[in-house]
């Protein structure tokens, strides 16, 4: 397999490891993928009061292009509001990381997952908000 | 090891080991194929410079000498098996021979019956050389095998219909090492008059092989598993009781006319050579691969959550087939590329295919893709196991810290009952 060093770079030092409070009432988690087909990727973001992408980390089963998927979007989230990360196309991912046509559904993966923390944290919102 | 290396923590020791390695990956894949050893290479480089003649040519010295070299080393292979030097035919290698074996068998006493009994787990030269014959009119069932990868004999038993032609069952499995019953096989197969072949292909100078006083009529071998090169193999077809073989290659009637072809002399001198040195040194060896193998199989299962695949009792030393569960195997092999070993896991494929072996035993898909399969042989040494094994330590664990099922799994939750969206 022939992979960038954009991967393997990503696959030898991924950022932003690890795991958030998922009982943070500011966090969102999104888990996809299934180990029978060989990935499972778990994001969890932190969204501030202001919308926006305080913390992101990331735990992956998987190929060397779902670790690297996964560990550059970690990165490309901080920062970003929800809405922009919600934007974030498979296709950007695919193209950053040079990915060949057969990893090409690791970075359909990681825009799932994106989306996934996404709704989790806007369901959340929702419910303190009608708690409230 | 000094003292000083000791108290090095293992991240360290490890990087240190990588640096060593840097110029080779440690070979660990001699199940693939073996160095051509080189009191073997220097027996065979004559024969391609100095005595070039065709074995076939009867009226100079230079087909004699050639001749006189193939007919010895046909002596050498024929003496390791326990075989009649007549007994044993010339290939280019175990994938020719299994052929041979199977059509050139199924087809001569096809009008006896067209139904044909292997094993699930056999070599694709195996399966698919059946599944040929399945597409030309003959009835095949392939048995399971029992979880540690052993045919179980009394479904080979039920198995057998009054037109079962043939059976085909190999003697050591090339992915996980096991060691097939084969005098009971073969026996069975006496009682009921069904021609037995036997893939020996793995198992030359890792096991005895006495045909003389084995119930097998033919059995394919090759050169490059036990230290012999490349392109060179050899069909053992039983002359008492005789069996008879239909030709797959035509042409000058070598070979008894059981396979045409020129012979490659100096293939030949190095196949009898490298099977030579087996039989001298394949006792003293294989107490040393044992230890090597025992030594490499007590490191890893300190491993948590490690699976060997395979029965270790009937098993060649050489081999040891082991699933890392919560790790995926593609970036397990990328971890460990200071290795050279071969995965449960094809996955330069697009559908990510686990290995057919591990799954007819009845592994799940994880753990067949997370499994490696370290072969160990002539050149091993302790050095080279230490280091495989402080190397798989470290990057299992790294890659399970990366891992969300390993978390599940310290967490307790049991991955299979976990609802996961489809993708």
């Amino acid at each position: 397999m022939a992979y960038s060093d954009k991967v393997l770079d990503h696959y030898e030092n991924p950022r932003n490891v690890g795991s958030l409070d998922k009982n943070d009432p500011q966090v969102g988690t999104g888990m996809v993928g299934a180990p029978a087909c060989g990935d499972v990727m778990k994001l969890m973001i932190k969204v501030n009061d202001d919308g926006i992408i305080e913390d992101a980390k990331f735990k992956t089963y998987g190929c060397g292009s779902a670790i690297a998927s996964s560990s550059l979007v970690t990165e490309w989230l901080k920062g970003k509001t929800v809405d922009e990360a919600y934007a974030i196309k498979n296709s950007a991912i695919a193209e950053e990381l040079a990915l060949p046509p057969v990893k090409i559904h690791c970075s359909v993966l990681a825009e799932d997952a994106i989306k996934a923390a996404v709704a989790d944290i806007k369901a959340k919102q929702l419910a303190a908000a009608q708690a409230a | 090891m000094s003292a000083v290396l000791e108290n090095l923590d293992l991240e360290t020791k490890v990087e240190l080991a990588t640096h060593h390695a840097e110029r080779d990956p440690i070979y660990l894949d001699y199940s693939a194929t073996t160095p051509v050893d080189p009191r073997v290479a220097a027996k065979m480089i004559p024969f391609i410079t100095e005595y070039f003649g065709n074995p076939a040519s009867r009226s100079h010295p230079y087909g004699w000498t050639a001749e006189k070299a193939v007919e010895n080393a046909r002596e050498e292979v024929a003496k390791l098996v326990g075989a009649d030097p007549r007994e044993i035919v010339w290939t280019s290698g175990a994938t020719e021979s299994n052929n041979l074996a199977i059509k050139g068998a199924a087809n001569f006493y096809s009008a006896k019956g067209k139904h044909i009994i292997t094993v699930a787990t056999e070599h694709k030269a195996v399966i698919d050389a059946v599944r040929e014959l399945e597409r030309l009119g003959f009835a095949a069932t392939y048995l399971e095998p029992e979880p540690d990868g052993l045919l179980d004999i009394e479904k080979f038993k039920a198995a057998i219909r009054p037109d079962t032609v043939l059976a085909s069952v190999m003697l050591v499995n090339n992915e996980i090492g096991v060691i097939q019953d084969i005098t009971a096989i073969g026996n069975i197969c006496r009682e009921n008059k069904i021609i037995f072949h036997v893939d020996a292909a793995q198992a030359t100078g890792k096991v005895d092989i006495d045909l003389d006083n084995l119930p097998v009529d033919l059995m394919s071998f090759c050169a490059h598993k036990t230290y012999g090169p490349k392109g060179i193999g050899a069909l053992y077809v039983r002359r008492k009781p005789r069996i008879r073989i239909e030709a797959q290659m035509h042409g000058g009637g070598h070979e008894r006319g059981m396979r045409s072809g020129t012979l490659a002399t100096h293939q030949i001198v190095g196949m009898g050579e490298a099977f030579k040195i087996a039989r001298e040194e394949m006792a003293v060896e294989n107490v040393k691969i044992r230890k090597l193998r025992d030594k490499l199989l007590h490191g890893l299962q300190e491993i948590e959550e490690t699976y060997v695949n395979g029965d270790l009792e009937h098993r060649v030393p050489h081999n040891l087939n082991i699933s890392f569960n919560y790790v995926e195997g593609e970036s397990l092999i990328m971890a460990i590329k200071d290795i050279a070993v071969s995965s449960g896991s094809a996955c330069t494929s697009a559908s990510l295919e686990p290995s057919y072996v591990l799954r007819a035993l009845g592994r799940s898909d994880e753990l067949a893709h997370s499994s490696i399969r370290f072969s160990i042989g002539r050149f091993t040494t302790e050095a080279d196991v230490d280091y495989t094994i402080q190397l798989l330590k470290s990057k299992v664990d790294k890659l399970r810290e990366l891992s969300p099922l390993w978390d599940m799994f310290k967490d307790g939750i049991d991955i299979s009952k976990v609802q996961w969206a489809a993708h």
